[in-house]
């Protein structure tokens, strides 16, 4: 099979921008010239073809007519209108091939560039997967991005124009120099004078202005690194009021950058003006030396003008060459600080990254560690640590935070080598194992995982998403076939990847099922290895899910809703909860709540702005209710007056119960003010008095003002608003119905199918043991943790919890059953009890299979076949638990401190 | 119950007696009603206290834990206020209290507590009472257990 790697092989890349275009692009290159050149005789024509029109068909003395064309002068004997329509058709044609020509050749430049910049970003990032990990101590993600993404972008324009505006101006200026040559040596050298002037002195100017370029990316990298750092270090600048100093670092980057523009600004105009001036210095040598030599006599006027126009002619290339030039030095400039990035020493083998690795089989026999590892400083960190263990076995290794023992592990994973020494695992180098075997054979999970932006159950599959399953598999629909070969044969155009990210990654057989059926199962069981199970049911039940996708689920779920509502008809439960009902007012829910029965599908309906949308309005007059709402609302308003009147502003009741903030307080008095002077009120306070009942809940607030006949008009209101509700709302809000799953409420909603009743002690509680109970007692559990699976983890897991992003992580180590699987200190942010479970878990799940546990804290200890002591970058000690404990010295002594 | 119910019923508390009728619409407005179901525990002893709570129907007991089990030392009664000792003195929950029937109460938070304190010093004569009288309760019952254990043999 072909592999995009194969591309750059393990070299460097080409050193000079043209080496990479010439490389990449050498036969399109030519070929672009050779459009070029078969271009320009239609230009010339389409130039000269309206002299002729001019002279000769309309200023023309009669026939024949003479049309030179190419050098040769045709004679046409035919009528003047007949010459002048034929030539006028020509004249068409020739735009139209013109037309033809500039748009392939631009639009072949186009596709040339992006597929070059496609390529050159693709190189870039493949290397940038293959950079030793202490390279990113030491450049930031800041400093990264902008290089692929922005800084290579004008490469691309470049890179379509690299030799064929050079040919096509060069060309130009040649042809029209050797035409000023053939008719006067003299002249055409003196119109050519000051050119070698330019040609030694523009490079002079320019090269400084390149250094400034250089200094340009350096500080606008830092800039983009310093506005990363901002973003993930954001909590320790509101924890520590350093906003002024951050936004005083970024005000001297800004004016570094400032100055440099500053100075490539004037540099760059002053290299434009000295053009300029030498420009017009030739015409003023023309007008004075050759003007006097007219009347002199020694020259003729016709002579002096020719020179004049030719020298005009010249101009236009010449200049156009002279932007060529300095673009070139500005893309010379970015592409050589780019490459220089990415040649850090110590990248991975590309090798060890290829597809064509065959698979040695599982690692067995024994794992033989020795090996140093020395930091940047040369400080020793691991110094001759030697020991050996069988790959199927239970090791913990212990000791102090600088034994050394977190870096043999990351050794003992392959993600950075060793200084010297070497470990092998049976008859295998670690070193010389390609990744796909370090990578699949060997599970690794250190003490800060980053999950991915996508869902738990995608991270999950995270470590069995290797390889596509069929790679060359075409989708079954015809037309996406058809654009997938298309997206494929584009991609390898470029040397980029040959494998489709929309296939089906997962390596079923590595996690020990038989297809995409069996997944789901296999996910909760590597769950409750980690103890997560519990949290992604809770998460689960938070979340939403369609019913249209999944029928089966919902018709589940509605069979819970009936269980909990037989369960809860009698007390002692019946008083924790109210359930939803048709004709019943729902006293803990708001007066919104219940008149609009139902939950919000989009942000048409604004729950706090119900007041607000016409509909409702409408429903309201409708029912003869608004006049009385603004009364309740006045009512609300007086007592909120009455009770908060005293209150400093920010007192924490104004959160908790008011309606009314702080700052709208004298608002609402004034018109509270105004209503009882009997004054008419605005219809914009009539509208925030009218906004205030619907927050109320009647059961919460127990101000009394949604009496029982309120309520029941309220209900007639709700059934209207039903009923009248217009067609280009209906999705818009999904009911509460009995019979029907809920797709705006959460699982838990739709199976409560209510409201928890206000003042209840330990309501929440009782009514989710009673929920969890249902869910068990259907068999759902599992169903809802799958719905849990499908929750996004948010950016770099931040909506999990730091011990849940470990447990996940875990998991998915769990999950692909690697023969060795690693934990780096990952388990020590859990409570001692949960790490003990996790352990033990662990444990017995691995039975038989190799696991490597570093911990800190020492816990169960006594369950590993082999303890290994590490201090002070050695193996102090070796053997089972009971043998250390009973004889080791430093066990003893790490027992002791913990 | 309403809001104008509630404030009623607390004006008949000893404690509240003296407060005016706003400010204690506004305790009833901020303070939550919480019903707890028979044998649910109001709070527990050693927990942190951060509200105390009045009853307003129903009855409690008050239980401290013993070698030999849990102890009843007291029982509370509508319109009185249990709870208070712990957010007084910023010291752990000293007993356990336990609804013997359905309860309902009115949950003062500590903040709440301390600004009607404040603001109503006849409040904190009432407390001062209630708190001398309990402990004169008290120490009454360690007097008697004490003699009740003077007649048994030592362990």
């Amino acid at each position: 099979m072909e592999h995009a790697q194969k591309g750059d092989g393990g070299r460097f890349m080409e050193n000079s921008i043209f080496r990479y275009i010439l490389r990449y692009s050498g036969p399109q290159q030519l070929y672009l010239i050779a459009v070029t050149i078969a271009y320009y005789p239609f230009l010339f024509m389409s130039l000269e073809l309206p002299k002729i029109i001019v002279n000769e068909a309309i200023g023309g003395e009669g026939p024949p007519y003479v049309m030179p064309l190419f050098g040769t002068a045709f004679h046409v004997n035919t009528t003047q209108i007949h010459f002048l329509l034929t030539l006028s058709f020509c004249y068409l044609f020739l735009v139209l091939v013109n037309g033809c020509f500039k748009y392939h050749i631009n639009v072949y430049k186009g596709q040339l560039g992006e597929r070059l910049l496609r390529r050159l970003r693709y190189q870039l990032y493949a290397r940038v997967l293959r950079f030793p990990l202490a390279r990113f101590r030491k450049v930031g993600q800041g400093e990264v991005i902008p290089i692929i993404t922005a800084e290579v972008e004008p490469l691309g324009g470049f890179i379509g124009t690299a030799f064929v505006d050079v040919m096509f101006y060069g060309g130009q200026l040649a042809i029209i120099l050797g035409f000023i040559l053939l008719q006067d040596v003299w002249l055409g050298l003196a119109a050519i004078a000051f050119y070698p002037l330019q040609i030694y002195l523009i490079p002079k100017l320019q090269r400084r202005v390149n250094m400034l370029a250089k200094q340009r990316i350096q500080n606008v990298r830092r800039l983009s690194d310093h506005i990363g750092e901002s973003v993930s270090g954001i909590v320790e600048i509101h924890a520590n009021d350093t906003a002024q100093l951050e936004l005083s670092r970024f005000t001297d980057r800004l004016g570094r950058i400032f100055h440099i523009r500053y100075e490539i600004y004037r540099r760059k105009f002053f290299i434009k003006f000295l053009n300029n001036f030498i420009d017009k210095l030739t015409p003023f040598f023309f007008f004075s030396i050759g003007g006097y030599l007219v009347i002199q006599g020694d020259l003729t006027l016709g002579a002096l003008i020719a020179v004049l126009a030719a020298y005009k002619d010249l101009a236009a290339p010449w200049k156009e060459l002279l932007v060529w030039y300095q673009q070139r030095e500005d893309v010379r400039i970015k592409y050589e600080q780019v490459i220089e990035q990415f040649h850090p020493p110590g990248m991975l083998d590309e090798a060890l990254q290829s597809t064509d690795a065959v698979d040695p089989g599982p690692l067995e026999g024994d794992i033989a560690i020795n090996v140093s590892l020395s930091d940047e400083d040369g400080h020793k960190i691991l110094d001759g640590a030697a020991f050996t263990v069988p790959v199927a076995s239970h090791v913990a290794i212990v000791g102090d935070p600088a034994s050394g023992k977190s870096e043999l592990a990351m050794l003992l994973a392959r993600l950075f080598p060793p200084s010297s020494g070497r470990i092998s695992i049976g008859a295998h180098d670690l070193a010389r194992l390609p990744e796909s075997v370090t990578g699949r054979r060997i599970g690794y999970v250190g003490a800060n995982t980053h999950l991915h932006n996508a869902s738990i159950g995608e991270n999950l599959l995270y470590g069995l998403k290797h390889l596509p399953a069929a790679p060359d598999a075409l989708a079954a629909d015809l037309a996406d076939a058809e654009a997938q070969a298309e997206a494929r044969a584009e991609a390898t155009w470029s040397g980029n990847s040959p494998y489709d990210y929309a296939a089906d990654w997962v390596d079923y057989a590595a996690a020990g099922v038989s297809g995409p059926a069996e997944i789901p199962a296999r996910l909760i069981a590597a769950l409750r290895v980690v103890k997560m199970d519990e949290d992604v049911y809770g998460i689960g039940l938070r979340g939403c899910m369609n019913p249209s996708e999944n029928p089966e689920i919902a018709q589940k779920i509605l069979q819970a809703r009936a269980t909990m509502r037989d369960r809860t008809r009698a007390a002692p439960m019946a008083a924790l909860v109210e359930r939803f009902e048709k004709d019943r007012y729902n006293g803990n829910a708001t007066v919104g709540e219940n008149l609009l029965f139902g939950a919000p599908l989009d942000d048409r309906f604004d729950m706090d702005r119900l007041a607000e949308h016409p509909y409702v309005r409408r429903v309201l007059d409708r029912a003869g209710l608004t006049n009385d709402f603004v009364a309740i609302g006045l009512r609300v308003a007086e007592t909120m007056v009455e009770l908060f009147a005293d209150l400093p502003s920010d007192h924490e009741f104004f959160q908790q119960y008011s309606f009314i903030s702080a700052e709208e307080l004298p608002d609402y008095r004034q018109i509270i003010d105004q209503a009882t002077r009997g004054v008419p009120l605005s219809d914009e306070s009539r509208l925030r008095l009218l906004s205030l009942p619907f927050m109320l809940i009647t059961e919460r607030h127990r101000l009394g003002l949604i009496d029982p006949p309120m309520q029941e008009r309220i209900l007639e209101a709700r059934h209207a608003f039903a009923d009248g509700l217009p067609p280009e709302l209906e999705d818009s809000i999904a009911f509460f119905d009995e019979d029907d799953y809920n797709p705006a409420a959460t699982i838990q909603d739709n199976i409560l199918f209510g409201k928890l009743a206000h003042g209840q002690a330990y309501g929440a509680r009782k009514i989710g043991a009673l929920v969890r109970e249902v869910v068990e007692s259907l068999d759902l559990r599992d169903t809802v943790i799958e719905i849990g699976l499908r929750a996004s983890v948010g950016i770099g897991g931040s909506r999990l919890s730091i011990p849940q992003r470990q447990k996940l992580a875990l998991g998915r180590a769990v999950l692909k059953r690697p023969d060795i699987l690693i934990v780096n200190e990952a388990a020590e942010v859990f409570d001692q009890r949960t790490q003990e479970e996790i352990l033990e878990n662990m444990l017995e799940e691995r039975r038989g299979q190799g696991l490597v546990w570093v911990m800190n804290r020492i816990v169960g200890a006594e369950h590993f076949d082999q303890i290994v002591v590490m201090d002070d970058g050695k193996v102090a000690e070796q053997g089972s638990f009971k043998s250390l404990a009973e004889s080791g010295k430093t066990l003893n002594s790490l027992l002791r401190v913990a | 119950m309403s809001l104008q119910e509630e404030v009623d019923l607390l004006r008949r508390v000893p404690l509240f007696a003296k407060i005016e009728p706003a400010k204690l619409k506004l305790l009833a407005f901020t303070s939550e009603r919480l019903i707890f179901a028979p044998d649910d525990v109001v709070f527990a002893q050693g927990q942190q206290g951060d509200a105390a709570y009045l009853v307003l129907r129903g009855s409690a007991e008050v239980l401290v834990d013993t070698p030999d089990g849990p102890l009843t030392v007291a029982t509370i009664e509508e319109n009185e206020i249990v709870g208070e000792i712990a957010i007084l003195c910023n010291v752990p929950r000293t007993a356990t209290v336990r609804a013997a029937t359905e309860l309902e109460t009115l949950r003062i938070s500590k903040d709440r507590f301390f600004g009607l304190i404040e603001e109503f010093p006849e409040m904190a004569i009432e407390i001062m009472r209630e708190l001398a009288h309990r402990l004169e309760t008290t120490t009454g019952r360690l007097r008697e257990a004490h003699a009740a254990a003077g007649d048994r043999p030592a362990p």
